[in-house]
C-alpha cells in the first residue's frame, strides 16, 4: 500500500469502529470490546508506518477535489510534514491505551457501547485534524472533537454537574469557534486558497492583507479548545466526565488540537507581531494562573485538569517564541505523562473511593493498596515537575530554551517583550508546578490516618496500560530531543544549561516548599476529622468515581474546595487559596457578563411573547367568537325546528329562481 | 284519467306528511308522515311514467321500476327508524321529540370535556 493509502486509513479506521459500535453496541454486545480497541491499535500501527516512511523528509502532500465549490475550493488534502507524523502516532497511542484502560474501568457501565463508539470518533476526528492538509477538512475534525466531547463529558448525566459541565464545555469551546470559523473564512479569501501549503506559500510571499485581525480571530478559537486563558474555565469543570475520557482529551485529543493547529500555522501568527505578544500573554497568565489554582485544589483530577492548562500554556509559550518544535516536544511529551496521571487518578479515585485529597491524606497506606499507581503517578508527576532526567524536563528545557533565546533577540520575527514574558512566566510556573505536583504527592500517598479501604487487586487492562505509559514518560524526552530536530524546523532542542538550572533549580524549590508546608500542616490532619466516601465502592470503577463526584458538593460544600487545615496548599497560599480554589472567580465574572444578560434578555422576550403579542392574538380572535356565540344559539336541539327552516330555505330559493326564470 | 288527479292528490299526500314531519310530537308519528311523503312521490312516478309512455314507442318503464326501489329502501328505512325509537324511548321513557335536546347548544359552551362527560352518563 502507498503511504497515501496508509495515512487515510489512519483516522478512517476508528471512524468506522465508532460507526460499527454505535450500530452493533446493542445487537451484539460481544463485538464491542473488540470493535473498541482494535481500530484505535490499528490506526496506532498505520501511523507508525506512516512516520516511519514520512521519516522527517520530505511532507507528503496528496489532494482531491470532489466537487467545485465555487471561488476558494474546499479539497480533500492530506499535508504529513514531521509535526503531523509524530503527532498522529502520539494520539493513536493514547487512545489505544485509554480504550484498553476504559474495558476495565467501565466494565459494568451499560453505556459502554456508546462510550467507546465516541471515544473511537473522538480520535478520529483528532487524526483528520492532524492530518487534514486543507482548513476547512480540519474545521470538520476540530468540530466533531467539540461534540464528541460534549458527549463524553456528560456520560454520568444523572449527576447535574456532568450536565452543566457537558453543557458548559460545548458552549465556551464554541465561543471560541466562532471567531475562529470567521478568521477561516478570512485566511482562506486572503490567501485565495484553504490548502495549508498554499496559505503558508502566500504569507512567506507577503500575500496577506490582514495579518493581525487573522491571526487573533484564529487565536480566539485555539484559546477555546486548548483552554487558554480566558476561555480554560470549561476544562476544569469537564472533569465531571470518566477519567478515561479526562486523559483523552487533555492527553493527545481536544486541548492538544489548538496548539497544534497554532503550530502548523505558526508563519500565520508570525506575520503579525500583535498576535505574538497577545499569545503570549495568553499563554503566561495561563500558566502562573493555573498553577497558583491548582494547588488549591481538592478534587484530584481538577489538580491534573489545572495542571494541564499550566502545560498548554508552556506549549502557546512557546509557540510565542517562534520554537514550534519545542511546542510539539513538549505537546508529545505532555500527552504521554498527563494520560498517564489521569489513569493513575483514576486507579487511586477507584481504590480510595473518594476523589477528595483531604479526605485521601487522612487515609493511611493508600499507596499498597495500589503499587501501580503509586510508583507510575510518582514518574508522571516528576515527569510533570521537569526533573531530570524524566521526558517533561527535555521538553520543558526546550520551551524555555526558545524563550531565552526569543528574549535575547536571536529569533526571528518574534519580539524580544514575548520572550522575556515567557520566559518569566514558565520560570514562576515551574516552581508552582513542582509545588502542586509534590503537594498532590503528599497528600495521597503520605496520608496519615485509618486504614485505607481494600477493595482487592485493581483490573490489569488498567494497571497494564499505566506501565506502558510510564515508559516514555521515563525516556522519551532524554532519547528524543536530539533526534526530534531532524522532523521539526532543524531547531535545536537541547536543554541550555542557564535555563535548565533555573528551571530544576526553581522546581527544587517549589518541591521543598510544600514538603515543609505539608511537614507543619500534617499534624493538623487528625484534629480536623474530614472525608466521604462513595456509597458502592465494590462497584466498577466508574460508578465509584461518578459518585465521588456528585458527593464532593453536599461533602465539602464545594466542587472544588474543602475546609481542610491540614492542606499545605493552604499555608503557601494564604488568603490567596479561596479565590485560587475558586478559579479567581472568574466564573462568577462570566456569569455576571454573560449569563444573567442573557437570562434577563430571556425573561424580556418572554414577557413580550406572553403579554405583548399573545394580547393581540386574543384580541383579533374576540370578534369570532362573540360571532359564533351568537349562531349557536340557533342551536336547539329540535330536530322540527331544523326541518322546519330547511323547508323555509328551500321554499325562498324555489321563489327566488321562479322569479329568476322568468325574468321578473 | 287525466294527469291532474294523481298529482293533486300527491301533493296533498306530500303536505299532508310535511305538515306531521313538522308538528307532530310523537317520533312514530314523524316516521309515519315521511312514509306519507315518500307514497307520494311514488305516486308521482307512477303518474308520470304512464302519461310520459303514451306518447312513446318504447318504453322501459323507469317511473314505476323506480318505485319499487323506493318501497324497498322505505321499508329499510322504517325498519331502522323504528328500532331507533324503540331503543330511545326504553333508554328516556319518551319518544317526544320536543324533548330529546341532546345536541341542544346550552349556556356554557366553554367547557366540552364536561358536556361530553354528561352526554356519556346520558348514554349510559
Amino acid at each position: 500500500m502507498t503511504t497515501t493509502t496508509l495515512a487515510v486509513l489512519v483516522p478512517l479506521l476508528p471512524f468506522l469502529g465508532a460507526a460499527a459500535g454505535l450500530l452493533l453496541g446493542r445487537t451484539a454486545p460481544g463485538f464491542v470490546r473488540p470493535l473498541a480497541v482494535l481500530p484505535p491499535l490499528a490506526a496506532l500501527v498505520l501511523a507508525a508506518l506512516v512516520a516511519v516512511r514520512q521519516g522527517g523528509g520530505q511532507a507528503i502532500t496528496s489532494h482531491t477535489e470532489l466537487t467545485p465549490t465555487g471561488s476558494v475550493p474546499i479539497e480533500l488534502a492530506l499535508d504529513i510534514d514531521g509535526f503531523a507524523a509524530l503527532v498522529a502516532v502520539v494520539v493513536a497511542f493514547v487512545a489505544t491505551c485509554v480504550q484498553i484502560y476504559s474495558t476495565g474501568y467501565l466494565r459494568d457501565d451499560p453505556r459502554y457501547p456508546s462510550y467507546a463508539a465516541l471515544v473511537s470518533l473522538f480520535t478520529s476526528a483528532m487524526l483528520l485534524v492532524v492530518y487534514s492538509g486543507d482548513l476547512i477538512v480540519l474545521l470538520v475534525g476540530w468540530e466533531v472533537m467539540g461534540i464528541c466531547s460534549y458527549f463524553l463529558v456528560g456520560h454520568y448525566w444523572e449527576t447535574p454537574e456532568a450536565r452543566a459541565a457537558s453543557l458548559k464545555a460545548f458552549l465556551v469551546t464554541k465561543l471560541g469557534d466562532v471567531p475562529f470559523l470567521i478568521g477561516l473564512f478570512a485566511l482562506g479569501t486572503d490567501a485565495g486558497s484553504f490548502r495549508i501549503t498554499r496559505v503558508l506559500g502566500a504569507v512567506t510571499s507577503g500575500g496577506l492583507d490582514h495579518p493581525t485581525v487573522i491571526a487573533l480571530l484564529l487565536l480566539a478559537g485555539v484559546a477555546g479548545k486548548s483552554a487558554q486563558f480566558p476561555l480554560h474555565t470549561w476544562l476544569p469543570d469537564a472533569m465531571a466526565g470518566p477519567t478515561p475520557v479526562s486523559a483523552l482529551i487533555h492527553a493527545a485529543t481536544m486541548v492538544a488540537a489548538g496548539v497544534y493547529f497554532i503550530a502548523r500555522l505558526l508563519p500565520v501568527f508570525e506575520a503579525s507581531s500583535a498576535a505574538m505578544v497577545v499569545l503570549a500573554v495568553m499563554a503566561a497568565v495561563t500558566m502562573a494562573g493555573s498553577g497558583v489554582a491548582a494547588l488549591a485544589q481538592d478534587d484530584i483530577k481538577r489538580v491534573l485538569a489545572y495542571s494541564t492548562i499550566g502545560q498548554l500554556g508552556y506549549m502557546t509559550g512557546a509557540l510565542a517564541v517562534g520554537d514550534r518544535g519545542a511546542a510539539v516536544f513538549h505537546l508529545m511529551s505532555h500527552g504521554a505523562f498527563k494520560a498517564l496521571l489521569f489513569l493513575a487518578a483514576g486507579v487511586i479515585i477507584h481504590a480510595a473511593g473518594t476523589n477528595s485529597l483531604a479526605a485521601m491524606s487522612r487515609m493511611h497506606g493508600l499507596r499498597d493498596r495500589v503499587p501501580d499507581a503509586y510508583w507510575t503517578m510518582t514518574v508522571a508527576l516528576l515527569a510533570l515537575a521537569a526533573i531530570p532526567p524524566f521526558s517533561g524536563f527535555f521538553s520543558k528545557e526546550s520551551v524555555l530554551g526558545a524563550a531565552e533565546h526569543a528574549a535575547d533577540g536571536h529569533t526571528a520575527h518574534v519580539p524580544g517583550v514575548t520572550g522575556w514574558i515567557v520566559l518569566v512566566a514558565g520560570l514562576v510556573t515551574a516552581l508552582l508546578t513542582a509545588a502542586y505536583a509534590t503537594r498532590l504527592w503528599l497528600l495521597a500517598f503520605r496520608g496519615r490516618g485509618a486504614e485505607a479501604p481494600d477493595h482487592g487487586r485493581q483490573p490489569l487492562t488498567m494497571t497494564v496500560v499505566l506501565w506502558v505509559l510510564t515508559i516514555p514518560s521515563l525516556a522519551f524526552g532524554g532519547f528524543a530531543y536530539r533526534s526530534l530536530p531532524d522532523w521539526f524546523d532543524g531547531r535545536d532542542l537541547t536543554p541550555t544549561l542557564l535555563t535548565s538550572i533555573l528551571g530544576t533549580g526553581l522546581a527544587l524549590v517549589g518541591g521543598l516548599l510544600t514538603y515543609g508546608a505539608w511537614q507543619r500542616t500534617t499534624a493538623l490532619a487528625a484534629r480536623a476529622p474530614l472525608g466521604a466516601v462513595a456509597a458502592h465502592p465494590e462497584g466498577d470503577a466508574g460508578l465509584v468515581e461518578a459518585e465521588a463526584i456528585a458527593t464532593h458538593e453536599p461533602a465539602y460544600g464545594d466542587i472544588a474546595y474543602a475546609p481542610d487545615p491540614a492542606d499545605p496548599g493552604r499555608l503557601l497560599l494564604g488568603p490567596l487559596h479561596r479565590h485560587a480554589a475558586a478559579g479567581f472567580h472568574l466564573d462568577a465574572v462570566y456569569t455576571a457578563l454573560f449569563v444573567r444578560p442573557v437570562q434577563a434578555g430571556a425573561s424580556l422576550v418572554r414577557f413580550l411573547d406572553r403579554e405583548v403579542v399573545d394580547t393581540y392574538v386574543r384580541g383579533a380572535a374576540a370578534l369570532p367568537r362573540l360571532l359564533g356565540a351568537a349562531v349557536r344559539r340557533a342551536q336547539t336541539g329540535n330536530v322540527q325546528t331544523y326541518v322546519s327552516a330547511l323547508l323555509a330555505g328551500t321554499v325562498v330559493l324555489a321563489v327566488a329562481v321562479l322569479l329568476v326564470a322568468t325574468g321578473a | 284519467m287525466h294527469l291532474a288527479y294523481p298529482a293533486v292528490l300527491s301533493s296533498l299526500l306530500f303536505c299532508t306528511g310535511v305538515y306531521g314531519v313538522l308538528a307532530r310530537r310523537n317520533a312514530i308519528l314523524v316516521l309515519m308522515s315521511v312514509e306519507l311523503m315518500l307514497n307520494a312521490v311514488n305516486l308521482n312516478l307512477v303518474a308520470f311514467d304512464v302519461w310520459l309512455s303514451r306518447a312513446a314507442e318504447e318504453t322501459l318503464h323507469s317511473g314505476q321500476a323506480l318505485t319499487l326501489f323506493t318501497i324497498a329502501i322505505a321499508a329499510a328505512e322504517i325498519g331502522i327508524g323504528l328500532a331507533i325509537v324503540l331503543a330511545v324511548h326504553r333508554n328516556r321513557g319518551t319518544a317526544d321529540i320536543d324533548k330529546l335536546r341532546d345536541t341542544a347548544e346550552g349556556p356554557e359552551t366553554e367547557r366540552p370535556d364536561s358536556s361530553a362527560a354528561e352526554k356519556a352518563e346520558a348514554t349510559a
